[in-house]
Parts: C-alpha cells; sequence; structure tokens
C-alpha cells in the first residue's frame, strides 16, 4: 500500500462558496483550489483556524455540501466516483459501502436506544444482525459507555455519552474512507485514548481517515499528515 | 442499473388559470422514500392524488412497473386493473384518518378488508393477521373490535398504515400522515414508519410541511412551490446547502429544537 496507489479519496481542486439569498444574494467563500489525497492507512488531519472551511470540506465529502467546482473522486472498491456529479442514489450507495462519517453530534433518533442505534448502522453496513449485535456491544464497552444506558435512547444522554454513542455508530462497519470531524471534542482523556486506538486499528486496516481535531495532543497521535486549509483560501469577500 | 418502479413525467394539472401542478417529474426505485416538501398551496397534494390517479392530469403520464416486471402506464389500465393495483401494490395513508379508514368498522375489520380485497376467505386467518397487524403498529390486541371513531388521532393513523400494509405493497404514498397530533404521539408514529419501511423495504412518496419529517425517513427530497419543483436532490444536501432562495427561507424558518 504505497501512496502511489489509486487514492481512496481525492479532491482536485475544489472550490465551494454559499450564496446567501436572504441576504441580497451575499456570497461567502469558503474554500478554492482546495486539493488532496487520501490514501489507504492514512490519517489525514485537515488544520487550520475556525471558519477556514474544514468542517465544509469534510461534508462535501460525505456528499452533504455539494460542491461547487472541481472534483471530488470516491474509489470504491471497483471504480471512481465524483462525488460533484453524481446523483443522489450513488451518493447514498457510496455511504452504504464506502464513506463512514463521525459528525460532531449526533442526530438522534426518538425511542431508539444508544445500542440499537449503533447496531443499525451496523446492519446498513453490510453486518448481519448477530455480528452488528455484537459489535456493537464491543465497541459500547470499550468505549465505556454504562451497560444500564445501552437500552435507552440517547436523547437524554449527556454530551460525552452521545458522542460516543456516534463514534461507536459511525465505525462499526468496515468502510474505506472514515470521515471525523471533532470526534473526541466533548470526551474525556480516557476515552480520548480509546478513540486514538481505534483509529490506529481502523489504519491498520487500511482505512484512509480525513478529519479534523482540535486538541494538539490528539492530534499528534493520530495524524499521519496535516493539510492546512488555509492555503485553499480564496480572497474573501465581504 | 435497474428500472425504476415508478417514473413521473411532465405531471401537469390546472384548476382554472392557476396551475396547481407544472411539468413534475421524477423517479422512483424499489425501496426509496421520496419527500415532496413546500407550503400549502404549494401543489404537493394535488401531485400525490396525480400519482394516485384520483385526479386526472392535463398532461403528463404516471408508470409504474408491475409485479410481473412489466411497465405499465396508468392511464392505459382499465377501472378493474387499476382497482388491483390500488388495493394490493399501493398504499395511500392519508392526513384526514376518515378518508382513509372505513369509520363504522372495526379495527379488525378495516385491516381484513384490504386482504379480502385479495381473496382471502379464511376468517381465522384473516383475524390472526389483522392481530399481527395491530401489533405491530402497536396496537392493543383487545382493540380489535373498536370502530376508530373510537380511537385517538395517532392510533387511527397506525391503523391506517396497518391496513395499507397488510397487502405487503411496494409502494406507499403519505399525505401528511403525522401532522396534527401531539409531538410525543409525532414521534412514536415517525418511528414506527421509519421501522417498518426499512425492514419492509417500502419505496415511499410521503408529501410533508414539515422538514424534520423529510429529514426523518426520506432519501431524496422535492421542493415545490407554486406547482413547480424548485430544487431537487439528497436530501441532507438539500436541507444543509440549499441553492434556491425558496429552499433557504424554508429551511430558516425552522425553529431548531
Amino acid at each position: 500500500m504505497t501512496p502511489r496507489m489509486t487514492p481512496l479519496l481525492a479532491f482536485d481542486a475544489v472550490g465551494k462558496s454559499f450564496t446567501l439569498h436572504l441576504r441580497g444574494g451575499t456570497v461567502l467563500p469558503v474554500v478554492s483550489g482546495a486539493t488532496l489525497a487520501v490514501h489507504p492507512g492514512e490519517c489525514v488531519v485537515l488544520g487550520g483556524a475556525s471558519g477556514a472551511g474544514k468542517s465544509s470540506l469534510l461534508k462535501m465529502a460525505y456528499g452533504n455540501y455539494r460542491c461547487a467546482t472541481g472534483a471530488i473522486r470516491v474509489h470504491d472498491g471497483t471504480r471512481v466516483v465524483d462525488l460533484a456529479t453524481a446523483a443522489p442514489r450513488e451518493i447514498l450507495g457510496l455511504r452504504r459501502t464506502t464513506l463512514a462519517y463521525v459528525s460532531q453530534f449526533l442526530r438522534v433518533i426518538p425511542r431508539v436506544g444508544a445500542r440499537a442505534v449503533v447496531e443499525a448502522a451496523g446492519i446498513e453496513g453490510g453486518l448481519t444482525p448477530e455480528a452488528a449485535r455484537t459489535r456493537a456491544g464491543d465497541l459500547l464497552a470499550r468505549l465505556d459507555l454504562p451497560e444500564r444506558l445501552w437500552a435507552l435512547p440517547p436523547a437524554t444522554f449527556s454530551g460525552g455519552e452521545q458522542q460516543r454513542v456516534n463514534i461507536a455508530r459511525g465505525l462499526i462497519a468496515a468502510r474505506p474512507i472514515l470521515l471525523m470531524d471533532e470526534p473526541t471534542a466533548s470526551l474525556d482523556a480516557r476515552n480520548r485514548a480509546v478513540v486514538v486506538d481505534l483509529i490506529a486499528e481502523k489504519r491498520a486496516a487500511g482505512v484512509g481517515i480525513l478529519g479534523i481535531f482540535h486538541d494538539a495532543d490528539i492530534r499528534a497521535a493520530v495524524a499521519t499528515r496535516i493539510v492546512d486549509v488555509s492555503t485553499f483560501r480564496g480572497a474573501r469577500a465581504a | 442499473m435497474t428500472e425504476p418502479l415508478l417514473t413521473v413525467d411532465g405531471l401537469t394539472k390546472s384548476y382554472g388559470r392557476r396551475r396547481a401542478c407544472d411539468r413534475i417529474g421524477f423517479t422512483l426505485d424499489p425501496g426509496e422514500v421520496l419527500a415532496v416538501v413546500g407550503e400549502s398551496g404549494s401543489g404537493k397534494s394535488t401531485l400525490l392524488s396525480l400519482v394516485a390517479g384520483e385526479v386526472a392530469a392535463d398532461a403528463g403520464s404516471v408508470a409504474y412497473r408491475m409485479r410481473d416486471g412489466a411497465t405499465r402506464d396508468l392511464a392505459a389500465l382499465s377501472a378493474a386493473e387499476r382497482r388491483a393495483l390500488m388495493r394490493t401494490d399501493w398504499g395511500f395513508v392519508r392526513q384526514d384518518s376518515t378518508q382513509g379508514l372505513r369509520m363504522a368498522v372495526s379495527a379488525g375489520g378495516n385491516v381484513g378488508e384490504r386482504l379480502m380485497g385479495i381473496g382471502e376467505r379464511h376468517y381465522g386467518r384473516i383475524r390472526a393477521t389483522a392481530l399481527d397487524w395491530l401489533a405491530r403498529v402497536e396496537i392493543a390486541p383487545d382493540r380489535i373490535d373498536d370502530p376508530p371513531t373510537r380511537f385517538s388521532g395517532g392510533m387511527r393513523q397506525r391503523l391506517q398504515i396497518a391496513r395499507n400494509l397488510v397487502t405487503a405493497p411496494r409502494l406507499v404514498l403519505m399525505d401528511e400522515p403525522t401532522s396534527g397530533l401531539d409531538v410525543s404521539v409525532q414521534a412514536r408514529l415517525l418511528d414506527t414508519i421509519r421501522g417498518l419501511v426499512a425492514e419492509l423495504g417500502l419505496a415511499v412518496i410521503i408529501v410533508t410541511h414539515d422538514l424534520a419529517v423529510a429529514r426523518l425517513l426520506s432519501h431524496r427530497v422535492l421542493v415545490m412551490r407554486g406547482g413547480r419543483v424548485i430544487e431537487t436532490g439528497l436530501t441532507d444536501q438539500v436541507l444543509d446547502d440549499p441553492q434556491a432562495a425558496y429552499t433557504q427561507l424554508l429551511v430558516s424558518s425552522v425553529l431548531a429544537a
């Protein structure tokens, strides 16, 4: 697995701006000319000041935000799909097979218990129901979520507990690309260390990771490379 | 690429000089959930009526891939064929439960009627299946002989869902299924719908003015205004990164909870 092979994920001269129609059509440039690649086993960390467009790049890589110019190429194992031009169904397909995303916040589903939330993500990612159940339990235990909480919907959990459910949900299925937006922000030192270990295991399994980690210690522990997003900044129009 | 389950092309309907639907087109794959969002008067409910063939379109077509694999133009079906399709392979969950249910018939009868429509005659089996479906939508078995007039709004919607799903349809149309319900009842109903849709692999067109409902249930979304499709795409993309001015207004008008 040398970095010479086809990258799992590649941004090629990606540009993005927001046009605020409710604010008289104000255009907010976010990034321009963003070019980077993530290879198997790499953990590429996006650096740069708050507001530099790090989260926007991750959201584009998951298809949450549209890519205005350039291309975002995702290697799904057999072919390369450009997210900038992919149909909604293709993007949904990539999320099932190729792209995992750990967001900053858990979007909770009413009435569904924590373990079931994680299990469902595993089944969607191709695990058998039994395997998903076992692995969900293993992950929640490793992330130190008390077992008495597993059957409860995460809506009432603390921020740190919700985030651990979120991490378990993002990591349960084996997908070749993992996008992580501040996964450790609301965790204590012990759980941060668990996440660092989990990331190392994913890398060893050949997963390519693109992430945002503000904490300098975590970043130093997980990053194989840091890409400064502020170099992608076009002139910021007011 | 598999052929779509449903292909809607150029659907147009005017009421007097007002265009309720203006050249609407989309396709739906098996197992895909499409939300149609917009405010009152945007044409979203008319669109559903046109797709269901309850209102005749001025122009355009609706084609459906039948169970035998042949795609048929719905306008070309005979009245009997159309009725059979609506009774078996399609479901329609309505906002007003009195239009979707037979209010004078027991809950069990409401579910059993669709079964009898596909030829089931054995009373014991009908009752057992009805009981099974009431349980799946969380209606207590001892309510099987009560008519829906004695049910709460949320229970009536659950009963509509059971009645529609008992024949194992592949496409279900839903018109504002959760509006008018208390928030807690709404959450429970949404969770039931979400679970059943995923478990049964249903294709769904759900009309809603509630963007949170669209986000929770749908893969793709169609934003309508004044009878036209303003924006369409992946649900979270349209809601998180709306392009059209009107969609930005809709999204920014929602109070974050």
